[in-house]
């Protein structure tokens, strides 16, 4: 009863409030972005977006998310096979760690690469040695945002594995399957929605990683520059329209995937339900 | 228990520790061909752990397994051929009921004809007959689990191993499957092993028993013989509905049978008669007073006191109407004789009874 007396005023308030709060921190400067870019025409946004060093940008972010994606999908589904499929010591160690990146700042992150693979690190002869280049080169990139997004994948699934149990994946072995068959035809349609479902949220944060990268690329304009290192850049240099040009770029690239999640949201649900 | 090469399946002093918990001490038994053995015991007391451990999803600390005469220590799981029926079925969920029946038949590398016709076989066999396409969300507890036994049968295995296979139906499904599980069965002649807790299920189905209590067997034998003979203070207080006595040699028809520490009588051993009733055994019958009668469906449960001990007796419906607090002829025909320090039980028959049934048991 109390709680039906209150429902309307305590309802509109909430309402009120969480509309006001996303209007301030986030419509209102996503329509700026899009005004600042387009402030000065749409030829000026159009020749920011198609600057040589712009779709060089672009070019590297999409291949930097997409080797992300598939390095830390592989690495994801393993790390939580192995979670929830086997009892061993030291397993809440590496559920611990597979968190870290989601606790650590990403500047730290990128600084520890740094320490790892730079020239005062202990494996710098090495690396040198076999022509290998981390810091301050693709590799680098992909390296800090590898570390920074992996937790994403498997802690989707993690939590799906653990509840799905392993009857099915058993009573399919009894019946001769090996443990290729088992994981095609039988783990996978379980954990598909929420795999999916992690590499939409991996993808949305590798591309708008910053902290690492920034540390890791030494900003080499057309080599190492991502997105966000490049609209930084362009933001320091006093190019705003470039800088905003970029943004909306990236917050379009963002939308998609927002879609995308809802959509793959959406069918998982319903694939539950069915 | 048969001769040894009779034996399908042979079980030799299995031993299985989770931590602390011992699930398996010391396990024996051989299974003959075409036998349906029930494996009965309490929660816990380590026959889903032996049915795991025979199909090769656990394994055994110590001990051997063979089937078919052929030791299967190491064979995998996947290399056993044995057909297996989960407690809660297992069903492919992301798969119709026809591809839950197909997939080991896939997994042989079976050709679409011969796949096709061998799934419609079966399919018609457990009664499901245009329920192929369904999912198994959109089946019944009693439909999935003739699903789970179809898809277990499916590739013609030597042994079906079924995990409380009635435990998640409601009970009136639960017995009708429970006679078309046991005809099917004999039907096909396969050598099964079904785990339950239910005794009921146990006796009904099974051709022999094995009791399990806390890891070890207890007792190995037909029904009837588990049931009416049982060997272990264990055995006599999980079947039936016992009642423990422990001054019984006050009761008359038992005054010479002493030496244990206590007793343990079953309704079914409890005689009570109206006062004005018929009484064959006047001599040995004692007087008692009806503290409750509770009404069971088929039959009437009385509580009688006896000389401040408690029993519980069944009257047939039919039978003249006994009130509480009603005084009554109560004549006990046997109870068992549990001497709990040396784990033995001894059947006392009323010496009113002796001499007539010496011979029988």
């Amino acid at each position: 009863m109390q709680i039906r007396n209150d429902k309307g005023i305590v309802k509109w308030l909430l309402i009120g409030l969480c509309t006001v709060f996303l209007l301030v921190t986030l419509v209102l400067p996503l329509v700026y972005v899009i005004y600042t870019a387009l402030r000065e025409g749409f030829q000026a946004y159009l020749a920011s977006v198609t600057d040589t060093y712009a779709v060089k940008a672009i070019l590297l972010t999409v291949k930097v998310v997409i080797i992300t994606v598939v390095i830390n999908s592989v690495f994801g589904i393993f790390a939580a096979w192995l979670i929830t499929r086997f009892q061993f010591h030291g397993k809440k160690i590496i559920s611990t760690l597979i968190d870290l990146p989601l606790t650590i700042s990403p500047i730290i992150a990128g600084l520890i690469f740094v320490l790892t693979f730079g020239r005062q690190s202990a494996i710098y002869p090495l690396l040198e040695k076999w022509g290998i280049q981390i810091i301050f080169a693709v590799p680098g990139v992909v390296l800090a945002t590898i570390f920074v997004t992996f937790p994403f994948i498997s802690r989707e699934i993690i939590p799906v594995l653990t509840v799905e149990g392993t009857d099915e994946e058993e009573a399919a072995a009894l019946m001769g399957a090996n443990g290729f068959q088992i994981f095609t035809q039988i783990t996978f349609p379980h954990i598909k929605w929420a795999f999916l479902y992690g590499v939409v949220l991996c993808s949305a944060r590798a591309m708008g990683e910053f902290g690492a990268v920034s540390v890791l690329s030494g900003h080499l304009r057309g080599i190492t520059n991502t997105m966000p290192l490049y609209i930084e850049l362009l933001y320091q240099a006093f190019d705003f329209t470039g800088a905003f040009a970029m943004s909306s770029i990236l917050v379009i690239m963002a939308l998609i995937i927002l879609v995308l999640r809802n959509i793959l949201e959406y069918r998982g649900r319903k694939e539950m339900d069915a | 228990m048969g001769e040894n090469e009779q034996a399908y399946v042979k079980l030799q002093n299995i031993n299985k520790t989770f931590g602390n918990f011992k699930a398996s001490d010391d396990v024996s038994f051989t299974v003959e061909k075409g036998k349906l053995i029930g494996l009965l015991g309490p929660s816990g007391s380590g026959k889903t752990t032996l049915l795991r451990i025979l199909a090769g999803l656990e394994t055994a600390d110590s001990g051997d397994i063979y089937i078919d005469g052929k030791e299967v220590n190491h064979v995998p799981a996947s290399k056993r051929g044995i057909g297996f029926v989960f407690q809660n079925y297992a069903l492919f969920r992301y798969k119709t009921v026809f591809d839950n029946i197909a997939f080991g038949l896939k997994i042989q590398k079976w050709n679409k004809t011969d796949i096709k016709n061998r799934v419609e076989e079966l399919i018609e066999l457990v009664g499901l007959k245009g329920l192929e396409k369904r999912y198994p969300k959109q089946l019944s507890g009693g439909q999935r689990q003739r699903v789970a036994f179809a898809r277990a049968l499916a590739t013609q295995p030597n042994l079906l191993l079924l995990d409380e296979p009635f435990a998640a139906i409601d009970a009136k499904v639960r017995k009708e499957l429970r006679g078309w599980l046991r005809e099917l069965i004999n039907q096909m002649g396969i050598t099964s092993i079904f785990v339950t807790h239910d005794q009921d299920e146990a006796i009904e189905v099974a051709d022999e028993i094995i009791v399990m209590n806390q890891g070890k067997i207890e007792q190995i034998g037909t029904p009837v013989d588990v049931y009416s003979n049982p060997q272990s203070p264990f055995v006599v207080q999980f079947l039936g509905e016992p009642v423990s006595i422990r001054d019984y040699t006050q009761f008359k028809g038992f005054h010479e049978s002493g030496g244990s520490s206590r007793a343990v009588i079953r309704p079914e051993f409890v005689t009570v008669t109206r006062k004005k009733e018929f009484n064959p055994y006047p001599v040995t019958t004692e007087e008692g007073v009806v503290e409750r009668v509770a009404f069971r469906g088929n039959v009437l449960e009385l509580t009688v006191r006896v000389q401040n001990e408690l029993f519980i007796a069944h009257r047939q419906i039919g039978q003249e109407l006994i009130s509480e607090g009603e005084h009554v002829n109560v004549f006990l025909q046997r109870m068992y004789l549990v001497d709990d320090a040396g784990q033995t039980v001894k059947i006392a028959v009323n010496e009113a009874l002796r001499e007539e049934e010496s011979v029988v048991i």
